[in-house]
């Protein structure tokens, strides 16, 4: 409606919870070397994120070799878990920057501001960048943390390559 | 998860498979003439439709060849494959 082009694609991410055990991690743990990526709820459950399908779909379900994939790499940090059963699982739709980073930004229309595009990423996220949403709307100027994720870059070339960055599969 | 009939080897499960994006992007024929915003159209810009989509597959696990298929992006089904170089099915 407004005219402006965003490069964002839509696509399936997953995440299992397991059924609950007994305390066995107090943190997130995160592995960028087989992409695992699990914690544990108060309840017991674990909670597994998955990662996203290659093509664009709003189906809200994604396929099962994502699962199968993260299950594996999960397994190859913890082993004890192999005979765990899993509750439940679900999709829901991202949206993704060709350089798998945010955009948080002013536009070229008066007035319009976008903070999206987070992909896989965000929730932990969330409070910093509204913070940087608010100044850059306030001021209508980005604060230097934000200053790299404007929706020029994209025309500018200057990318914030979070896939080479995270060295995962986003 | 789908069924996704190869146009040279039949049906086969889509884990045979590898997305290629959006189909129908021709390279620009004078790159050297492109402005900034040019560039970034052909690159990034994409339609990600909710609705038919024109994608390309590849057959990777399989005969390793290039096709182009029409998708229902809203509940994945398959509407029509066919291959490069063919007009796309209305």
């Amino acid at each position: 409606m407004a005219g402006l082009k965003l490069p964002l694609e839509s696509k399936p991410l997953q995440a299992l919870v397991s059924e609950p055990i007994k305390p066995i991690i107090d943190t997130v743990v995160m592995s960028n070397a087989v992409h695992a990526y699990v914690s544990q709820s108060d309840k017991g459950e674990l909670v597994i994120g998955a990662g996203t399908d290659s093509y664009v779909s709003y189906t809200q379900k994604g396929t099962h070799e994502i699962i199968e994939g993260t299950i594996k790499a999960v397994l190859e940090l913890y082993p004890i878990f192999s005979r765990l059963k899993m509750l439940r699982q679900w999709g829901g739709i991202v949206d993704i920057c060709p350089d798998a980073s945010p955009i948080i930004s002013k536009t070229s229309i008066k007035g319009l501001y976008f903070n999206c595009g987070w992909g896989t990423g965000g929730f932990k996220a969330t409070p910093g960048s509204g913070h940087l949403f608010a100044y850059t709307i306030a001021k209508d100027e980005p604060h230097a943390l934000n200053a790299p994720f404007n929706i020029n870059r994209f025309v500018s070339g200057d990318l914030v390559d979070e896939h080479g960055a995270a060295a995962v599969a986003h | 998860m789908f069924i996704i009939k190869c146009p040279y080897c039949g049906e086969r499960d889509h884990s045979e498979f590898s997305y290629g994006g959006e189909a129908h992007i021709n390279r620009p024929k004078k790159p050297t003439e492109l402005t900034d915003d040019q560039w970034a159209e052909y690159l990034f810009m994409r339609k990600n439709i909710k609705g038919i989509h024109y994608e390309r597959w590849n057959h990777s696990h399989g005969c390793r060849r290039w096709f182009n298929m029409a998708r229902d992006t809203s509940n994945d089904k398959i509407h029509s494959v066919y291959k490069i170089g063919e007009k796309p099915p209305v």
